[in-house]
């Protein structure tokens, strides 16, 4: 059976980003003193079977992007240990993988072939997202003529057809306009009912009640809750409404 | 973690390369042809008129042969060096595992280089040195000089992450290069010649001349050297790589 499980991860970051430099390098020999660190992450542990939805909310600098980044493998933990058995892909940002030279058909095949399609399932899953990405005949221009609308919605499209076990998408629900964005949930409702897993991170309330069933609580680094969606919401818009009556 | 397809992902992100660089360019293929074409014009100027050397004949060709492969090298290390910073929100943002950059950045030079590698081929045949059978060894030697350059790619992208200047490291390393790898002169002493033939770069131009120009098969010392000295880059390159590719992320 899929699933993710944190076991205690933490995750800490030095406070002043280093400059990337030889002289800070021959500096940071001489100068003894300890640096700060930051923990972005202490102590976190869950688990996610396959078929959970799960959403992860927390004020900004929370650390959600940060557990996103950890569950992808993109970041190590310092501590603790993080098992994942299944397919996974993550998306932290729509179409990071996109160049404004390419044309859109280079693009797509470029993207899925770094989210781990080989080239017989790209040339496969092509059309279908031509299609659903409803961009018609700009596939064949760079893609700095498209808007940026029309550049998330093929990002979204080239997510979509991966098709792991756990999607991990950031922010990136608030995609095109109402008729796409409503294409979109249907697209993700196909995925969940296909036994799969979304985990995603949203500042929206509605999109999280539509999309998932349980949700995580991030603050400043600490797990706060851990439940369904509407208890933890609870808990978490009732303490948003009070900081902000302070 | 990653069950992709490393052979599409490189060939994908070469072709990105390829394209992003030629749509940019009115001239397209031909400023790859003009940098080699007008070194070998300097050269030989300078060593037909103002230090004549009698010994060489025809030394444009001469020239050539050691241009076209420490153009190469020297390319392939600076982009491969560059590539994971270049690539950056890639690294970061998707999970494909990172060591296909630098090797990605070595094929793409090599398509950029496909036309001076024509550009030599072509001349030699032109100036009537013709065909022979130890031309069987050009992909011998040229792909242990990639399996080289891969190596020192893998390494020094890995360090460049944690130290941005390695950049002018690399640059500087290639201008000292130019002078001891033998481009311009033939005869290295004999007390020399062995260690010579443990850079791979001249190993690359030594073998070079053997095959297009001296028309025998480059020498077993210089094939069994290069060898060891490839393979000994692409380990410790894969070995340093790998150290290093889990804190990325943090210093990206």
């Amino acid at each position: 059976m899929p699933f993710i499980r944190f076991s205690n991860v933490s995750k800490s970051f030095s406070r002043h980003k280093p400059r990337m430099l030889l002289r800070s390098h021959f500096e940071a020999l001489f100068e003894n003193r300890m640096k700060e660190r930051f923990y972005a992450l202490k102590n976190i542990s869950f688990n996610i079977q396959k078929g959970e939805n799960v959403a992860i909310v927390g004020a900004n600098g929370a650390g959600k992007s940060t557990l996103l980044s950890l569950a992808v493998g993109l970041a190590s933990p310092d501590q603790g240990d993080i098992r994942i058995s299944g397919r996974l892909v993550g998306l932290l940002e729509l179409g990071s993988g996109f160049h404004p030279d390419l044309t859109g058909k280079e693009n797509i095949l470029l993207n899925a072939s770094l989210l781990g399609l080989s080239r017989k399932e790209a040339n496969r899953v092509y059309h279908r997202i031509v299609e659903f990405s409803e961009i018609g005949d700009f596939i064949d221009e760079p893609l700095r003529t498209y808007s940026t609308g029309m550049i998330l919605r093929l990002g979204f499209s080239v997510a979509m057809s991966v098709d792991p076990e756990f999607l991990i998408v950031d922010e990136v629900l608030a995609v095109g306009d109402q008729s796409f964005q409503a294409k979109c949930f249907e697209r993700i409702a196909e995925f969940k009912h296909s036994g799969k897993s979304l985990i995603c991170v949203s500042h929206s309330g509605d999109v999280i009640r539509q999309l998932c069933e349980r949700a995580l609580w991030l603050d400043h680094g600490e797990l706060i809750a851990d439940g369904t969606t509407d208890h933890v919401l609870k808990m978490y818009e009732g303490r948003s409404v009070q900081r902000t009556r302070a | 973690m990653w069950h992709g397809d490393y052979v599409f992902v490189i060939s994908n992100l070469v072709m990105k390369d390829f394209k992003v660089r030629y749509r940019n360019m009115s001239l397209g293929v031909l400023w790859s042809l003009l940098n080699p074409l007008v070194m070998m014009g300097v050269l030989t100027f300078i060593f037909t008129q103002i230090f004549p050397n009698p010994s060489i004949k025809n030394f444009p060709l001469f020239v050539l042969c050691g241009l076209v492969p420490f153009n190469f090298f020297t390319i392939s290390w600076v982009t491969a060096t560059t590539s994971l910073i270049d690539n950056g929100t890639i690294v970061k943002r998707v999970s494909v595992p990172s060591q296909v950059f630098p090797i990605a950045a070595v094929f793409s030079t090599c398509i950029h280089l496909t036309v001076q590698i024509a550009l030599l081929l072509g001349l030699v045949i032109a100036l009537g040195k013709g065909v022979n059978v130890y031309w069987l060894w050009l992909p011998v030697v040229w792909g242990l000089e990639i399996v080289f350059v891969c190596g020192l790619g893998l390494m020094f992208s890995a360090l460049n992450v944690y130290v941005r200047d390695m950049r002018y490291v690399v640059e500087s390393c290639n201008m000292i290069l130019f002078w001891l790898v033998p481009i311009f002169y033939y005869s290295v002493p004999e007390r020399f010649y062995s260690i010579y033939q443990y850079n791979p770069v001249a190993a690359l131009v030594l073998a070079s001349r053997n095959i297009l120009l001296d028309g025998k098969a480059p020498p077993n010392t210089l094939l069994y050297k290069l060898t060891i000295v490839s393979f000994v880059a692409i380990a410790l390159g894969t070995g340093v790589f790998n150290k290093m590719k889990d804190r990325f992320y943090d210093h990206l």
